[in-house]
């Protein structure tokens, strides 16, 4: 990838021209009516997966896991012990897929990618958090010295979120540019480029039609994926607020030509739960977006249960929390 | 469909659940008995054609009977306090409940709609009408409908075969709150859930003759509809058989309500929220098959966006699932009857004969049974049959409008006027649209919601009369000073 300024990725150009144009494009965007969302989020969640099916599933859904530590307390070791699970998820049994990436604070980068490599994992990406997360408050230089140090220790992936005072106040315009100056940030010394997760929180974002604009607006600044939430807000990811995303993925590609991630984060803890959101990508995008290319979760408690539940697909008997590791 | 990465295995509820008896009589007075002359009927499984039970095929003689059951039964039923009545339909509301998985696969089994649906639309609706108007029963003094309310006296009642409890439950819960006795006839291709529920009667102890049940044919149900001894006649159905109802009972004593057919406008303006209004659409016309007398089944679609709105919906019709409808994953199932889906079938090919452009998703159907796949019609004038006749399936007619006046006559061009929808983000022109469409019910951003308190009815050739709510209760009860058919013959100790 090349290092050159980069452009907005549609020919939608003109509606980033000013304040003004930006806004009427993003309110003249259709409206979502938030009790058909809700109720057709709900009537997807009622899909009976079982067998073969459910078997796939929770093996896409393992290897689509940015297994997820961002705590104060995070330490060397917790971040080694993470990585060594997200290579290895079921020691007794070695055909459990890798997880997608490690995601953890921007300090904690060169240790995840030593103890990935440490480990047999090179290929699991790590994911940093930047900008200031979770708050987003900060100045911007601040935060793009974050993003750069994060991408300087070897991050393969930057998880940035968005300035939310600016989009509730309408500076929409502010928003698009810091991320684009944040995709710029992105760009290693040997010009390729971290991949860039933006995002929203969802639960302070609060109206559909709020997710729906900064989805466009996200991705209309050049975001790889969005994403619904920290996970240290109230309400974090729900199926009928990714399923908004969802659409908005699918209609972008469809104006521009150019595909977007979505990544669920915060409270997705059953592989039923899992499941319900893998069915949501299934029946509105289809097949190009069920890959770990393109859908991630942001967890880390729900291997485990995924686990469990693989564990039980093949022996055909739950063997409990302690057939799995704690890490 | 195999090349998908995320195919889902089949999900199959079990039939096990139901207990089918090869045989079942009518249900008069308590009993179940053969008809007088010994003639039966099979039931078959839409889905497979297989022959799941043979009925009793009634005949004159046997509606004579339960009118007789129905009349000697109303005088101690009517004259119960009203809280007592209340006990029984809260019994019975309770035990629909408890038995809701084998009533959902029954009726799945014999009409062939999909088990999500009977699961999750028709056996809580059934189960939440018998609650509501058991709470009626002790306050129809409170009811709007004067200060002492009277039953009319026996209701005949026939039920069509699209939703064969959720009908028997709009016309029994209120007519035995209200005090009536009723004797039911449901559609001769959908009768066995009518007659589980003569067993859920049993159940709940309702004394003998209050509710009757005779399967049969169209001249059975014109038997009943004439039948002397009949007070009030609830039909819901074709508006060609409510015609001929309503020709039967003019200039009669008799009280009538008809819920008959329609040809319901869904109307999508520009500024309509379009992921939802593509469900909206979607459920308008493809829940039940289409099988649904307010389904949308014409939508107009705005100019402007008609392009945008036809994409979506195509790509949307993509991904519904036909096929077995006991499978939890099924979205639309079979076709209630040969008859019926030769009826569609024909429509569909007059619809492209007079040069609308036909469109369905890849879909394979199963080899037996009945199934036509969900179709679409774009480039509908309201000169094509398609856009005026009720096709009672599966098949969408897409014609366009310019501005919310030529929305409304359009929508209003036609005999009938049960249903409407209408999805746009402002509220001001909601409300202007409903107070202009001539349907008896509008939706405004959903579609096909039904509620037990809500009042459903039609204009014109949609018959007359409102079922549910406060409205649905005053169409089994006499107005103030009105003279009714008395008490029955017996009046006295419940007969159980």
């Amino acid at each position: 990838m090349s290092s050159e300024v980069l452009p907005p990725p549609s020919d939608l150009h003109g509606v980033t021209s000013s304040p003004q144009a930006l806004r009427s494009y993003l309110h003249g965007l259709p409206g979502v009516d938030a009790v058909g969302l809700e109720a057709r989020a709900a009537a997807l969640g009622t899909r009976s997966i079982k067998t073969t099916a459910k078997a796939y599933a929770i093996d896409l859904a393992i290897s689509m896991i940015d297994l997820t530590t961002l705590e104060g307390a995070d330490t060397a070791g917790k971040v080694r012990a993470l990585c060594a699970k997200g290579v290895r998820p079921d020691p007794t049994d070695r055909t459990a897929p890798r997880v997608a990436a490690i995601c953890v604070y921007g300090d904690m980068v060169g240790v995840a990618k030593d103890a990935l490599a440490a480990a047999g994992g090179p290929e699991v990406h790590v994911a940093a958090v930047a900008t200031a997360f979770p708050s987003g408050r900060a100045a911007r230089s601040v935060k793009l010295a974050d993003t750069a140090e994060a991408v300087a220790a070897g991050a393969d992936e930057i998880d940035m979120v968005i300035d939310r005072g600016a989009f509730l106040s309408g500076r929409y315009l502010d928003v698009f540019e810091e991320i684009q100056a944040v995709k710029a940030a992105c760009v290693r010394a040997d010009g390729t480029r971290a991949h860039l997760k933006v995002i929203f929180e969802n639960g302070e974002l609060s109206t559909y039609d709020n997710i729906r604009r900064c989805s466009w607006l996200a991705m209309l600044a050049g975001a790889d994926f969005i994403k619904t939430s920290t996970g240290k807000v109230g309400v974090n990811a729900t199926p009928p607020n990714t399923l908004v995303m969802l659409e908005a993925v699918r209609d972008f590609r469809r104006a521009t030509g150019v595909q977007v991630g979505v990544k669920p984060a915060g409270g997705i803890r059953t592989a039923k739960d899992a499941v319900k959101y893998l069915v949501m990508v299934n029946e509105t995008l289809g097949d190009d977006w069920l890959s770990p290319e393109w859908f991630r979760f942001g967890a880390s408690s729900l291997l485990n249960d995924l686990l469990m539940q693989r564990q039980k697909l093949s022996t055909g008997r739950y063997s409990g929390p302690d057939y799995v590791t704690v890490d | 469909m195999a090349h998908q990465k995320f195919a889902y295995a089949p999900a199959p509820e079990s039939r096990a659940v139901v207990d089918l008896a090869p045989s079942y009589g009518l249900f008069i007075d308590g009993e179940f008995a053969e008809a007088a002359d010994g003639r039966v009927f099979k039931s078959v499984s839409p889905s497979t054609e297989e022959v799941l039970a043979e009925v009793a095929h009634a005949g004159e003689a046997d509606v004579d009977r339960a009118v007789r059951a129905a009349r000697k039964a109303f005088g101690t039923w009517s004259a119960l306090p009203g809280a007592e009545r209340g006990k029984y339909l809260f019994r019975i509301a309770r035990i629909l409940q408890e038995r809701s998985r084998e009533l959902a696969v029954l009726e799945t089994l014999d009409n062939g709609k999909p088990i999500r649906e009977t699961r999750d639309v028709d056996l809580p609706l059934v189960a939440a009408h018998f609650f509501y108007y058991a709470g009626w029963a002790d306050k129809l003094a409170y009811a709007g409908c004067g200060p002492d309310p009277r039953p009319l006296g026996v209701a005949g009642q026939v039920i069509p075969w699209n939703f064969p409890l959720l009908m028997l439950a709009w016309k029994v819960a209120p007519a035995l709150a209200a005090g009536n006795t009723v004797v039911l006839k449901p559609a001769e291709t959908t009768p066995l859930s009518a007659l589980f529920f003569a067993d859920v009667c049993r159940q709940a102890g309702l004394p003998r003759g209050v509710v009757n049940i005779l399967t049969g044919y169209g001249d059975a149900g014109a038997a009943l509809v004439a039948h002397e001894g009949v007070d009030k006649v609830a039909f819901t159905g074709s508006t060609e058989v409510g015609k001929a109802i309503a020709r039967t009972v003019a200039g009669s004593r008799k009280k009538v309500t008809l819920e008959l057919g329609g040809k319901a406008a869904n109307i999508v303006f520009d500024d309509a929220p379009v992921d939802q209004a593509v469900e909206g659409i979607v459920n308008g016309i493809f829940f039940n098959q289409g099988h649904v007398c307010c389904a949308g089944s014409r939508l107009l679609v705005q100019e402007s966006v008609q392009e945008e709105v036809l994409d979506a919906l195509k790509r949307r019709m993509s991904t519904l699932r036909v096929g077995d409808p006991l499978d939890k994953n099924t979205d639309i199932g079979a076709i209630n009857s040969a008859e019926q889906l030769a009826r569609i079938t024909a429509l569909a090919e007059a619809g492209e004969a007079e040069g609308a452009q036909r469109w369905a998703p890849r879909c394979e159907l199963p080899e037996s049974g009945y199934w036509f796949a969900p179709t679409l019609f774009t480039g509908v004038t309201q000169a094509h049959r398609i856009a005026r006749e009720e096709i009672f399936g599966p098949v969408l007619s897409v014609l366009t409008f310019r501005t919310p006046a030529e929305a409304v006559e359009k929508a209003n061009n036609t005999p009938y006027g049960l249903s409407a929808g209408i999805w746009t983000e402002k509220g001001s022109r909601i409300l202007s649209m409903a107070s202009k469409l001539r349907a008896g019910v509008v939706w405004a951003n959903t579609f096909n919601k039904f509620d037990p308190t809500s009042p459903f009815g039609g204009y014109k050739e949609s018959g007359y009369g409102r079922e549910g709510g406060r409205h649905g209760l005053a169409a089994y009860l006499a107005e103030p000073g009105e003279s009714t058919s008395g008490r029955g013959e017996e009046v006295g100790e419940l007969d159980r």
